[in-house]
């Protein structure tokens, strides 16, 4: 049931425990013990809403960063991640393979803003040792959810 | 022109779909309930490599039997699937769509006046086929106490002299029947007896909910008696494609080739070349499509029970077949009053068999979010008609 219990919520986090019952042929208590199972293991790390902000008055820019750092001896990439991932500004911060080390998504109200924290707050942290930041201009595709697109069915109304 | 059209044709009834379709498509923002074709779209990298192939001049006919790499694939898909070895240059052919394979299948086997065994309620082409063939149907009406399975005994009662074949449409449109391997072992036991061929349309076959579909012609003495069909249109959600395949013994295959080398010559060359992508790389979108549907299979017999309208739960396809009968009206009486007051079009289960009369047939290839909206309506309308009595 897990596999499929996650499948169905990571898609929609609403769905009441009684449909998920049904749709997975099992009982509302089975899917609440699983689900509590999920949260405290901390498979489940929450429940969010996917917003397309672009479409509302509130301006948002949000920046991927790539960071070259010094990995610290004995604790690796893990205590300067963590420096970055403590601001609420970083939205999400991946060890990354290839030609930088980190990348921190940064989501920020104007690029004066994101100008600021990258030349303040991150540049300064002692084992960053470069930073590259680029901007997003427009999203197409986010969390597997494609953002303009209307679902619209073209099939016929009836077939055999 | 007054002479005469063909008789023959004349007398065939048109698609008793088509006539609810006319009633259907006069009216605004219908909820469908009456497709028989995947929600989904072709998934992504199978539509790629029919693009690809159109972008490298591949828009040539193929061989009459269809690309040899696409024949290769569907024999190791087969013997993957269903442990039987079909050789790519002999037993496969490549059709359109798995209704060219039933059309040109039926008309290899018969002669003039040869019993053709259809159970129904099935597709609607079983029956017109086998006419145009020159053949009789001689339909067996499958019932909802037997989970419209087909049984042996009424297998049996069917057979005559002149039965020639039997047609095994399991997973079954519209019931949702599947056949498991014990129930197929027994009809493979009569039909080895009587010595009847089989055409198995297993076009549904990657959608079950109850375990793996297996094919009759794995069956110790059926392959060289069955001709197996399948096709890409419901497992890939391909419908307009127009792919299909038969697997058949030598003979057979070189009979079917004829009638389809002078109609048809090949099927559509980019469908093929997506085809070989789809049976390399498309196991993952099978197994999510078939999750899908599966849990919208759920959602309707709960609703379905919740609204105390009888439904035996079927484990194929994408149909669910409530009965309908104590409300008093025919199917189609029931579908059109449905239609007319709440707006959701499903298919009386009539158009596939008399002995659908008293059921409807509800798709699940849709949204959840389509499917709740019209089993509320269902849901009020049941409750009036009730109301009414």
């Amino acid at each position: 049931m897990c596999e499929e219990l996650l499948s169905i919520i990571e898609k929609n986090s609403r769905i009441g425990l009684n449909e998920l019952a049904v749709l997975l042929g099992t009982n509302e208590s089975e899917v609440l013990k699983e689900l509590e199972t999920l949260e405290k293991e901390n498979i489940i790390c929450g429940y969010h809403t996917l917003i397309d902000w672009e479409k509302t008055s509130i301006e948002k820019v949000t920046a991927l960063i790539e960071v070259r750092v010094t990995p610290q001896r004995g604790q690796g990439f893990d205590k300067i991640a963590q420096r970055i991932y403590n601001y609420p500004e970083v939205k999400a911060v991946y060890l990354i393979s290839g030609g930088f080390d980190l990348l921190v998504i940064l989501e920020e109200k104007s690029l004066r803003e994101i100008a600021n924290f990258v030349s303040d707050k991150l540049s300064t942290l002692e084992s960053v040792l470069s930073t590259g930041t680029h901007f997003i201009l427009k999203k197409y595709k986010d969390f597997g959810t494609i953002l303009d697109k209307k679902h619209e069915d073209e099939r016929e109304i009836i077939s055999p | 022109m007054t002479k005469e059209l063909s008789k023959k044709i004349t007398t065939i009834k048109p698609s008793g779909i088509r006539k609810f379709f006319d009633l259907v498509s006069e009216r605004e923002d219908v909820i469908s309930l009456g497709v028989g074709e995947p929600d989904f779209e072709t998934p992504w990298h199978i539509r790629d490599e029919g693009i690809y192939a159109l972008e490298k001049g591949r828009t040539f006919y193929t061989s009459n039997a269809g690309l040899k790499s696409l024949r290769v694939e569907i024999s190791n898909y087969i013997k993957r699937t269903q442990n039987i070895n079909y050789i790519p240059d002999k037993e496969i052919i490549v059709t359109v769509g798995g209704s060219e394979a039933i059309d040109i299948g039926i008309r290899a086997l018969v002669n003039d006046g040869d019993e053709v065994i259809i159970p129904q309620p099935s597709y609607v082409s079983y029956e017109p086929c086998t006419i145009m063939a020159n053949a009789k149907p001689v339909i067996i009406n499958l019932s909802s106490e037997n989970e419209f399975k087909l049984t042996p005994d009424e297998l049996e009662k069917a057979i005559t002299e002149k039965t020639k074949v039997l047609i095994l449409p399991y997973p079954n449109n519209p019931t949702g029947a599947i056949m498991e391997r014990d129930d197929l072992e027994k009809i493979a036991a009569i039909i080895k007896k009587h010595d009847i061929y089989v055409i198995s349309d297993e076009i549904y076959s990657e959608l079950t909910y109850k375990g793996k579909h297996t094919s009759i012609a794995s069956i110790a003495g059926m392959k060289e008696r069955t001709i197996l069909i399948n096709g890409f249109s419901k497992s890939y959600a391909m419908t307009g494609w127009r792919l299909g395949y038969a697997c058949a013994p030598d003979e057979i295959i070189k009979q079917m080739m004829k009638i389809h080398q002078f109609s048809i010559m090949c099927a559509p060359s980019t469908s093929q070349y997506a085809a070989v992508e789809a049976l390399k790389n498309g196991d993952e979108d099978v197994k999510m499509m078939r999750q899908s549907y599966n849990q919208r299979r759920r959602f309707l017999i709960d609703s379905f029970k919740k609204m105390n309208i009888p439904c035996f739960e079927p484990f194929g396809a994408f149909y669910v077949f409530p009965c309908i009968k104590e409300f008093g009206l025919s199917s189609e009486e029931f579908a059109t009053k449905f239609l007319e007051e709440q707006n959701v079009a499903a298919i009386p289960g009539n158009a596939f068999g008399e002995s659908g009369e008293g059921y409807l047939r509800i798709s699940y290839a849709y949204s959840l979010d389509n499917l709740k909206k019209a089993m509320d309506r269902l849901n009020k309308f049941v409750a009036d008609l009730r109301n009414n009595k």
